[in-house]
């Protein structure tokens, strides 16, 4: 039977049969649409791109208040449109290794504080010229520059010198980082002619598609770019567009109604109705995004360790992803880690929820009274609804939290990083050494739980420096162990991205980096019939 | 046309300048005390005293007050709006789109809207308190009591998932062919005349039925001239001063109302655009397109007063 259904999955492919025609048989062999849809597109992956077409997606987060200008992307159109327009020296696969893009070839001195990017011959802008290691130069010398509005500019500040040496770009670090290339690979830092000094917001780089369409916060749209110096391997469809749609049902509803091809951000409490619309297949991908409670270990009473544990006993994890995340994620350990970064240990003992421990650790604290926990609607999808699930599970062990709902305005930067106690977020980072120094270090302005260990710093500083993997492995571990045991960050759960296409789109690969392909998804996939 | 009547329009129009006047002092302040710093919300958290410094000296934010009023109500009276801050374009080009979309939308939503609704009180007034007034009553009350997003998705889920006939979403472009522009905005108006429809055929309904208790009416039933001649002839004319103003009045909403509308639809108007610099705080926006609003009332409100006046010989000759 599924020999049959493969063979008319094929016919399907090649335009032999209709998609109508193929689902009806596949219910006259009792297959569910499901996995039938499932079928044809693994057919259509199968049998090669497909040239032609306008490629659409809709999407959450685009604003009229954007602009092209790479150093200020902060949303999710943005992102995915530079990745489309865009080109970067470095790019992060799917398994987590890196990629060569304008960059032909990387090199790191021993001690991992020179690093020499050797420029591909042959790149060519959309204006015609050639990219050249000034253009490169001139990038990073834009986002790293003390007074730029770069988003980059975090990762960029342990420059020392740049400069150009023939073909190459030569990068000296105050410090050493093995995970120098990982930086590179910031969706920021898009190769501008001149570095786009003259003017940035030009849109001009050396992407697979050209901008042809900008209207921010409505649309984007670009048209393949001839001289793309990949040819045919990026880039299948004629034409691109993404078309904003900032309401979930909107944009269910214009995937359901066939005007867009590919949606990111479906609902978790929605995806199973998704799921049952014909011709609509659901890409979920484990990322690196996590929902956090977080205490600040500086301030009374949670600078008290057995208070902090009581907390991470009395977390009900399973429920917390069953029910706020409807599956659609998996349990956190009380790091910020998971398998979506390279060098992860997947061997430390998973914690589990324990009121008879929790109430052991809270008696010891000394602690007595209510807890108060801060929380609000934007901290993550259904914070108010987690906050409440771990009141209950908490008084099941004793420990009284009394809530307090935040405004979502002001939420940021009124109460994160704040108040002692309260919801969060985070979107995860490219590497574990950027996840640590963004909010674990103890000279970090995002360290929210106010972690402040020396001992970890030192850690987390040599680890950045070691270029044996190995090593750096177990020295990763031990971090996220003295994090889980003693920080103050209560992890429940990593969430999927979730986007959703249709099944007329070929070569969908999931990537744990990022929704939509990491961005890619409208420069790498094509049309199928 | 008589001159007291030019002189009454004339009054209307310079009391309309005036109270835009009025509009813009009232946004001006209200910006001008919302808590925060123009500059602090621009450049961030993370912004230097020195940097702050200079794009305060940027925008003119160390003058005084009403120096920078004038500055602003200057540059609105030569057509420039200023800049956003949050994107750094022109904000009168931005604007310009997004006010014609929303004007084409509100255009078409009242050209089936008025005349349907008129027509609808009109029917209701002419078979009073049988089955098609209390059919047309109940249909109308019921598409206003739904809010805006449950018809709004009702409509999207029969006419563009199911049969797919319309598109679900509305976005239009520059260049883009009409007859497909129409096919795009086809359900946003639909959910806009619905919305307003009730409102206006109610007004009318009511407006007819009172005129409908004069004396003169009577007359005009015992010349034994037809009920819809009677309506026509005699009540409506007479009855046309409030129903132009509760016209208007729903003509400024769906200009100035239909934010809710356009989000669910996608729609690049200027509600989606008003909502997305509220979010950043982009007071130089959110004052232009006060004052387009305001502007847009004012208008509109003119009208209505002059329509009643030219209606109502009465109304010419004040006391």
């Amino acid at each position: 039977m599924s020999q049959e259904l493969e063979f008319l999955s094929r016919h399907v492919a090649v335009g032999k049969l209709s998609r109508r025609d193929f689902l009806g048989r596949a219910a006259a062999l009792g297959v569910s649409a499901a996995f039938a849809n499932t079928l044809l597109g693994s057919a259509a992956l199968a049998q090669g791109p497909v040239k032609g077409g306008i490629l659409k997606a809709g999407m959450q987060g685009g604003e009229a208040t954007n602009n092209l200008d790479p150093a200020t992307f902060l949303s999710q159109v943005p992102f995915s449109f530079g990745k489309c327009w865009g080109e970067y020296l470095l790019a992060l696969k799917p398994d987590g290794t890196i990629e060569n893009r304008i960059a032909e070839e990387v090199n790191a001195s021993a001690d991992a504080k020179e690093w020499t990017f050797k420029i591909r011959d042959g790149v060519e802008f959309h204006n015609g010229k050639t990219v050249s290691a000034e253009d490169v130069l001139a990038t990073l010398e834009r986002h790293s520059n003390e007074e730029s509005k770069s988003g980059a500019l975090g990762i960029m500040k342990g420059i020392e010198s740049m400069k150009v040496d023939g073909k190459n770009v030569v990068v000296t670090l105050t410090q050493p980082n093995a995970d120098l290339p990982y930086l590179m690979t910031d969706y920021h830092l898009i190769v501008q002619p001149n570095g786009g000094k003259d003017d940035p917001t030009a849109g001009i780089s050396a992407g697979p598609y050209k901008v042809t369409v900008n209207e921010p916060g409505v649309r984007a749209g670009g048209e393949r770019f001839a001289n793309y110096w990949m040819g045919d391997k990026v880039g299948h469809a004629d034409q691109i567009e993404i078309i904003v749609i900032n309401d979930a049902t909107a944009r269910t509803s214009a995937l359901q109604g066939g005007q867009v091809h590919m949606i990111n951000r479906v609902e978790p409490k929605i995806v199973d109705l998704v799921k049952r619309v014909p011709g609509v297949t659901i890409r979920n991908v484990s990322g690196p995004g996590h929902y956090v409670f977080i205490a600040h270990c500086n301030t009374a009473p949670f600078d008290n360790l057995d208070l902090r544990l009581a907390l991470k006993y009395a977390m009900n994890r399973e429920e917390m992803l069953d029910k706020i995340l409807r599956g659609y994620g998996s349990v956190g350990n009380d790091f910020p880690i998971n398998a979506a970064y390279p060098l992860y240990s997947n061997d430390i003992e998973q914690r589990a929820y324990d009121p008879d421990k929790a109430a052991f650790h809270f008696k010891k604290s000394g602690h007595d009274g209510a807890i108060l926990l801060r929380t609000s609607d934007v901290a993550f999808p259904g914070a108010v609804d987690a906050a409440q699930l771990y009141q209950q599970s908490c008084a099941k062990a004793g420990i009284t939290v009394e809530i307090k709902r935040e405004p979502g305005d002001g939420y940021w930067s009124e109460v994160w990083n704040k108040q002692p106690f309260s919801t969060s977020y985070w979107g995860g980072r490219p590497t574990q050494d950027q996840m640590y120094s963004t909010a674990y270090l103890s000279t970090a302005d995002w360290n929210d739980t106010r972690f402040l260990r020396p001992d970890f710093d030192k850690l987390i500083i040599a680890a950045r420096g070691e270029l044996d993997d190995t090593k750096r492995k177990a020295m990763y571990r031990d971090a996220a162990v003295m994090v889980r045991d003693e920080g103050g960050v209560i992890l429940p759960m990593f969430n999927d991205f979730i986007d959703a296409s249709s099944d007329k789109i070929g070569g969908w690969e999931s990537h744990p980096s990022g929704e939509m392909m990491d961005g890619y998804a409208l420069a790498k996939c094509w049309l199928a019939a | 046309m008589t001159s007291p009547i030019l002189k009454l329009i004339a009054q209307r129009v310079a009391l309309g300048l005036l109270l835009l006047l009025a509009v813009s002092v009232l946004i001006f302040a209200g910006t001008q005390i919302l808590p925060g710093d123009v500059a602090q919300s621009i450049l961030g958290q993370s912004a230097t005293p020195q940097a702050l410094a200079n794009l305060r000296a940027e925008l003119g934010l160390n003058d005084p007050a009403y120096i920078r009023y004038f500055n602003w109500l200057g540059g609105i009276m030569t057509g420039d709006l200023g800049t956003a801050l949050s994107s750094g374009q022109d904000i009168a080009s931005s604007i310009s789109g997004r006010l014609w979309n929303t004007l084409f939308l509100a255009f078409w939503a009242a050209a089936v809207s008025v005349p349907l609704a008129i027509g609808l009180g009109l029917l209701a007034v002419r078979y009073r308190n049988g089955w098609v007034d209390r059919l047309i009553s109940g249909l109308a009350l019921a598409s206003t009591s739904f809010p805006e997003f449950f018809i709004g998705y009702l409509l999207v889920y029969f006419f563009a998932v199911k049969w797919q006939i319309f598109p679900g979403i509305s976005t239009v472009y520059d260049g883009m062919p009409f007859l497909d522009r129409m096919q795009a905005i086809a359900l946003p108006a639909a959910v806009l005349t619905l919305v307003v429809l009730a409102h206006m055929m109610r007004m009318t309904r009511a407006a007819i039925l009172n005129v409908m208790q004069s004396a003169y009416i009577e007359t005009a039933e015992m010349k034994g001239l037809s009920a819809i001649d009677v309506i026509r002839r005699h009540a409506l004319p007479n009855a046309i001063a409030p129903i132009i103003n509760v016209v208007m009045l729903n003509l400024a909403f769906l200009i100035v109302g239909v934010v809710v509308v356009e989000v669910i639809f996608v729609y690049p108007g200027m509600g989606q655009y008003l909502v997305d610099h509220v979010a950043k705080r982009d007071v130089p926006v959110v004052q232009a397109v006060g004052l387009i609003f305001a502007a847009v009332y004012i208008f509109l409100n003119i009208i209505a007063d002059i329509g009643a006046i030219l209606a109502n010989p009465r109304l010419r000759h004040p006391k």
